[in-house]
């Protein structure tokens, strides 16, 4: 490891250790805080004893399907605008503006139409997700070199298959930022509306403990979902390493 | 492009918007999502009532302290890891990383610390802030051409002088843009914070209004606060593009 990796594991072990320490002397009051050794025992307990694996398999599940919605869709409405560039220049300003606004506090109104259900809960998610998928295709679009449209064309290509055999390839490494995107934003936005305002699922399950004042259950359950979303940003920085190498070493 | 036709599109966005509104009003019901046209008339006769006005007025009075805080504390850790090379290259993964995290996760936390009161949804707001006006400030000064502080050394600039006079102009474009996104993600995280376990705010006022029934208030405090995000971004974005043509 470099001695800036080094330096950086060093720093973060000395604040779970100074957590530590302030909680084991009491300086931090264990009503408000506790150990990290102790969330991290509790959570073993918890997830051996099973007790939260309906949860986990409701709220990754929920996640999973906003992805796959949200890139899938995202993908598909943005080859469609792409191919219209009149309805892409009105919708500039929309999607200039999209992330700016708190689309979240759409969550109470879905909830209003469609009832207490995971219906909402999904159309947030993907509401949050799908358009810096469509953004990111929209871009990747624009880099495909013209000589791969001239060649699709010289093949009689269909339309459908142009997408598939070479635009989705040649756009792959801007889609993969769209992707990442997603796959973030449908973290959060699919947890919090668990947290405001679900039947079930992690993100409710800490607003309980949270109200039930189980303070170990608590925090059992925010490091369990810290774990997964910190696992799961290194996997796809990881990939994205990866692709950027084959870019660059594929090319003399 | 013409500012007409500019114009045109974003009137007939808007025209769409109303229409995808109306359809949905067909399907959900009257008590679930009333029309556009009642709600906006709604909108226009009771958006100066007190009960509004209140919670408006906890609402900005929360997003002004946590966009000062987030600013302050932001801008601060950018300009460190910024001209700190060791500091930078240790913190800014760690910053990435953070920025990623679900921060509703951390809510309850926030809550037992600071209490269900004003300032628990201050810190939950300025925790979203602060992290991209921090990684772009970083950015901003990264990229500063070193010419610049050489010239600074030369001039015998103090520290404070030299952030004042050449870093900071020298990288407000990019900071700006920073502050920007700043804006939107700790507006973001007031609102979340008021609608968790709060009496107070519009964030609150939009989950006491669905849980009953109020589908005109809560569609107009929705549409208020749309509209407020989308007109300070515009306007925000404009200040950025004429900083960025300026230097």
């Amino acid at each position: 490891m470099t001695r800036v990796g080094l330096i950086r594991l060093a720093v973060i072990a000395a604040a779970i250790g100074a957590l530590e320490l302030a909680c084991r002397l009491g300086l931090i009051n264990h009503r408000t805080i506790i150990p990290p050794s102790e969330m991290a025992s509790t959570l073993w307990t918890l997830l051996a004893s099973g007790a939260i694996n309906a949860d986990i398999q409701r709220t990754l599940g929920m996640i999973a399907l906003v992805i796959a919605l949200s890139v899938v869709l995202g993908f598909v409405a943005g080859l469609v605008i792409h191919a219209l560039p009149r309805v892409r220049e009105a919708l500039d300003p929309f999607f200039a503006t999209y992330y700016a606004v708190p689309i979240f506090i759409f969550y109470p109104v879905l909830i209003a139409i469609f009832g207490l259900s995971i219906m909402p809960i999904v159309l947030i998610g993907v509401a949050t997700a799908i358009v810096a998928m469509i953004i990111a295709t929209l871009n990747g679009l624009d880099r495909v070199p013209r000589v791969l449209t001239k060649v699709a064309r010289v093949h009689r290509l269909g339309r459908i298959k142009t997408a598939v055999t070479l635009q989705l390839p040649a756009a792959a490494p801007y889609l993969f930022t769209g992707v990442k995107l997603a796959v973030s934003y449908a973290f959060i936005a699919v947890v919090a509306a668990e947290f405001i305002l679900s039947p079930a699922g992690l993100g409710r399950d800490i607003a309980d403990a949270y109200a039930d004042f189980n303070n170990r259950r608590m925090y059992a359950l925010i490091l369990f979902l810290l774990i997964i979303a910190t696992l799961l940003n290194s996997a796809l920085h990881a990939l994205d390493l990866r692709w950027a190498a084959r870019r660059t070493g594929g090319r003399p | 492009m013409t500012a007409t036709r500019r114009a045109a599109d974003t009137f007939i966005l808007v025209l769409v918007m109303l229409a995808v509104w109306q359809a949905l009003h067909q399907i959900a019901g009257e008590t679930a999502l009333p029309a556009p046209i009642p709600t906006l008339s709604y909108l226009v006769h009771n958006v100066a009532t007190r009960r509004f006005a209140e919670n408006a007025a906890t609402t900005v009075e929360e997003f002004v302290y946590a966009l000062v805080l987030a600013y302050a504390i932001g801008l601060a850790i950018g300009v460190w890891m910024g001209a700190h090379r060791l500091a930078g290259a240790v913190g800014e993964p760690i910053l990435v990383a953070l920025y990623s995290l679900p921060k509703i996760v951390l809510y309850p936390v926030v809550l037992l610390i600071f209490g269900l009161g004003i300032s628990g949804k201050v810190t939950f707001g300025a925790m979203h802030g602060i992290l991209p006006v921090a990684l772009l400030t970083m950015g901003a000064i990264r990229a500063i051409p070193p010419v610049y502080l050489r010239a600074a050394r030369t001039l015998r600039l103090s520290p404070g002088e030299t952030i004042a006079n050449v870093l900071l102009p020298a990288a407000l474009p990019e900071v700006f843009t920073g502050l920007r996104i700043g804006f939107s993600v700790t507006l973001l995280g007031v609102l979340l914070g008021e609608m968790f376990a709060s009496k107070q705010g519009l964030g609150s006022m939009i989950m006491t209004d669905m849980q009953l029934l109020q589908g005109e208030e809560m569609m107009t405090v929705t549409i208020v606060l749309f509209a407020f995000a989308a007109i300070a971004n515009a306007v925000l974005l404009w200040i950025e593009h004429r900083l960025h043509r300026r230097v």
